[in-house]
């Protein structure tokens, strides 16, 4: 993809995460290289969200080390996380709801500004100075995503689709290296999710690292790079997705729940 | 060693009272979502009711005791149906305002009414204590002890052993899968909120015949129960139970060992100290978040 | 334009005392003041950033005595050892009483935002009843319930010109007005920059706002340092105006006034402490022609219920919103 390419950004080694004396997640060994859009798949309760909680710092795991770009993410708290350059969105929408689309995207902008609370106070020019910086750059991530005509209507007031849009948006803003999206196209319908798809080829030209949960097969195949697909908090394969398409115990696993690989 | 048995034994007498208070608020807290501020004006209408039934109209004190409670279900019954059953499914900071302009306006009225000189009550028990050696206990405290011991044990009966606790039990665990197996969420609110309200009413009438009856007894009964049962843990009836005998315990020995204008102050630093250390409380499962 | 609204009513606030010629109004209003200022200070933390803090009076209290002790000196023991301080200027005073209060925000924020929701609650009413019963009991430092008497006034001095002190109620009026707005201003620039905003995404939706990198120790304790300066900025102000401050000020009752000013006037706005302040603060003189104290509490909770149920936004939300849809 990149020069970076070949390189692991994102290392899950060995995780387990138990719930009491329920098994989440099992021994997970997985990586993201610098550039790549990974998936991770599997049937409804398969620990895909688990993982993602693991990698963002919202859920420590019980064993095992996640480690980005050589930095370990034990113990650190899910603002420390985003602050090394990884980013996710959540599998039901969230979003600031009462606020614009405009200030939701200045919120996402936040870890971009230094002024201090006494520059702040005594309204420096600095201070202003940022401000019109930043919000100059949710204009431009605002027009990016597609939003720019809605930049005033509140978070709650878009309909579904334009909210998981303005989630994406949110989660750029932060600039990520590393983003992570949970079940992304949920509830969309078919032409919001092709231009989607089509976003997210414009997001991994700025050099962003993807890893995905996703539902909706045809967007799997067709955007990723490498697939991870768990089962019962295991890895049962992991590959491009001509491989996986074709892997029989990832077909016996979908089998299971109904669900075709193949389905359009 | 004479004065440290003194004071286990009125930390006891004072304990059962302090967890029937307590059981009443955990209670209401546990099932309803509600933090009631109205607990402690319960517990002042509990003191002037025994008051007004045996000083005013002459009715005997043990039924006047009874009528306290009964009166107290009633009125939390009325509280719950006008203020809080329009308010069903607002967050718990909306409905906390709610108790707490309540709050204001019982106590006020019960100022109004009563005016705001102590009132007494002259029980029927005898006046000499018992004594055992070192010890002695007033008649009247034991008998508060055995009333409050004979409650907490007949809410703990109500909770574990009759169809209305089951149902209870059940909005506890989970509210809305309650509601789907048929359990009437509104009816078992109005009466958690009854019940609570009773059992502070009636440790008021215990307490005010013990001590006085005062407009503002109330608020540092609030503040105690609030304690208990944060030491307990939100919504533990058993850990409401010992919460109240803790508390009775700590205050009793700072007041006895360190200095007794700081007796109530030791529930909030006790507070302060369990949520340092165990932010859910002593007995408390993780309350979940989100 | 945005920024002459403000200004048109801090001058319309500033003439008052030219055209008021009633003593008491005038005195009405400099206490409806100070617990405006309070109720600003509240609706910061309670507000944006969605804390129900219900021990505020404590940093209103803590201010309080902070600037008294400061002002009138003292000769206590602090864990065993004898200090004695001689008295300061009530400037002096004002500014260790926010220092003070401020630094009690910080440990009540690290304490207390370890818990949540209704235990954050009752952990703020048990801080503010610890500091009453430590008012009350620490008579070697605060007379106890006896009070601190005779608080020296605020005093102005000019180099050359010597000192002037502040006697009467109107430059006492002045003086509130200037850290009223000194205050106003502080928590506008905070809350409409980039620190206001973490604020908010906090309350809206803290998993996304952790998740974009906002510390949420950082920005809660923060709201909550910079509340406790300011209400303990507004009682220092009650010291010094009143003279006079007993343990009664660290009643609940005050951190339910200040609550209520809030919750009317409108949480989470600029405008709504100032509105609810103000209704709240001028109400007792409407009322007192016709009701007793008692009484007029008893309304005060009427008044708060009615809101919760029919306003549960505040009215400056509520006219806003009127005035869009025109």
């Amino acid at each position: 993809m990149n020069a970076r390419a070949s390189s692991a950004a994102l290392s899950i080694e060995h995780v387990s995460v138990h719930f009491g004396g329920l098994v989440a997640i099992s021994d997970m060994t997985f990586n993201v290289n610098e550039g790549e859009l990974v998936s991770l798949i599997g049937p409804n309760g398969a620990g895909k969200t688990t993982a993602f909680n693991v990698v963002t710092g919202f859920l420590a795991p019980t064993r095992g080390d996640v480690r980005y770009r050589g930095v370990s993410l034990n113990g650190l708290k899910s603002h420390e996380v985003a602050n090394l350059g990884l980013v996710r969105t959540f599998q039901k929408t969230s979003v600031f709801g009462a606020n614009t689309v405009f200030d939701n995207v200045l919120m996402g902008l936040h870890r971009h500004g230094t002024s201090s609370v006494w520059e702040t106070l005594l309204n420096l020019k600095r201070v202003r100075e940022e401000e019109a910086k930043l919000r100059n750059e949710a204009r431009q991530i605002l027009d990016f995503v597609g939003l720019a005509a809605r930049a005033d209507e509140l978070g709650a007031a878009l309909p579904y689709g334009e909210q998981r849009l303005l989630e994406v948006a949110v989660a750029l803003a932060a600039k990520p290296t590393l983003l992570l999206l949970d079940e992304p196209v949920s509830g969309m319908n078919a032409s919001e999710t092709a231009s989607f798809i089509e976003l997210l080829t414009r997001i991994r030209q700025r050099d962003v690292t993807v890893l995905l949960v996703e539902h909706d097969m045809q967007l799997v195949m067709n955007v990723s790079d490498r697939i991870v697909v768990l089962n019962y908090g295991k890895i049962i394969a992991e590959g491009p997705p001509a491989l996986i398409q074709n892997d029989p115990e990832v077909i016996r696993a979908y089998l299971g729940q109904g669900i075709g690989l193949h389905r359009a | 060693m004479d004065e440290l048995l003194q004071h286990i034994v009125n930390a006891v007498m004072l304990g059962a009272t302090y967890a029937l208070l307590g059981i009443g608020l955990t209670l209401i807290f546990g099932i309803m979502r509600v933090v009631n501020f109205t607990h402690g004006e319960l517990y002042a209408f509990g003191g002037y009711m025994i008051f007004m039934l045996t000083a005013m109209l002459g009715v005997n004190f043990y039924l006047a005791l009874l009528g306290a409670l009964v009166l107290g279900i009633v009125l939390g019954a009325v509280i719950e149906l006008v203020l809080l059953r329009p308010m069903r499914g607002a967050d718990i900071d909306t409905t906390m305002l709610i108790m707490i302009g309540c709050w204001i306006v019982l106590q006020n009225t019960e100022q109004m009414i009563w005016g705001g000189v102590a009132k007494s009550i002259v029980s029927p028990l005898p006046g000499e204590p018992l004594v055992f050696g070192p010890i002695s206990v007033a008649w009247l405290r034991v008998f508060v002890f055995v009333a409050a011991a004979l409650l907490i044990a007949g809410t703990y009966a109500l909770i574990h052993r009759t169809k209305l606790g089951k149902a209870m039990r059940a909005t506890f665990q989970d509210r809305d899968t309650a509601a789907l197996m048929g359990v009437n969420v509104s009816a078992i609110n109005t009466a958690t909120f009854a019940l609570g309200s009773g059992l502070a009413a009636a440790a008021g009438a215990l307490l005010g015949a013990v001590f006085v009856i005062t407009p503002t007894m109330g608020d540092l009964a609030a503040l105690k129960a609030f304690a208990i049962v944060i030491l307990g843990g939100l919504g533990s009836i058993t850990g409401a139970t010992i919460g109240g005998f803790i508390l009775a315990f700590a205050e009793e020995m700072g007041a006895g060992y360190v200095s007794s204008g700081y007796r109530d102050a030791m529930g909030f630093l006790l507070i302060i100290v369990v949520l340092l250390f165990k932010p859910t409380g002593l007995f408390a499962r993780a309350e979940r978040i989100g | 334009m945005k920024r002459a609204v403000p200004l048109f009513w801090l001058a319309l606030l500033a003439s008052v005392p030219l055209w008021l010629g009633d003593a008491y109004f005038l005195h009405v209003l400099i206490t409806t003041g100070i617990f405006t200022i309070a109720a600003m200070s509240l609706n910061l933390l309670l507000g944006y950033t969605g804390q129900l803090s219900l021990g505020h009076v404590a940093f209103f209290g803590i201010g309080a005595y902070a600037s008294a002790l400061t002002s009138l000196g003292f000769d206590a023991h602090f864990f065993g050892i004898r200090v004695v301080h001689e008295p300061w200027p009530a400037v002096v005073g004002l500014a260790v009483g926010i220092v003070i209060a401020g630094l009690c925000g910080y440990a009540i924020g690290k304490l207390s935002f370890k818990v949540r929701g209704a235990y954050f609650v009752i952990v703020t009413i048990s801080f503010a009843e610890v500091t009453r019963l430590v008012a009350l009991n620490w008579v070697e430092l605060t007379q106890g319930p006896l009070a601190l008497n005779n608080i020296p006034p605020f005093t102005l001095a000019f180099p050359g010109l010597g000192e002037y002190t502040l006697w009467g109620k109107v430059p006492n009026y002045y003086v509130v007005l200037s850290v009223g707005a000194l205050a106003y201003l502080v928590i506008r620039r905070l809350v409409l920059s980039r620190i206001g905003r973490a604020m908010i995404a906090l309350r809206e939706n803290e998993p996304l706002a952790t998740s974009l990198g906002i510390d949420v120790t950082r920005f809660l304790v923060l709201a909550a340092v910079i509340s406790a300066g300011i209400a303990g900025a507004a009682g220092a102000l009650y010291a010094h105006f009143v003279r006079i401050i007993d343990p009664d000020i660290f009643l609940f009752i005050y951190t339910v006034t200040m609550v209520i000013m809030v919750i009317t006037g409108g949480k989470g706005t600029l405008a709504g402490p100032l509105v609810g302040g103000l209704i709240f603060g001028m109400l007792p003189v409407v009322l007192r022609a016709y009701t007793s104290p008692v009484a007029q509490w008893i309304i005060y909770g009427v008044l708060m219920i009615l809101v919760v149920f029919f306003l549960p936004r505040g009215i400056v939300p509520a006219v806003r919103e009127r005035w869009a849809k025109r």
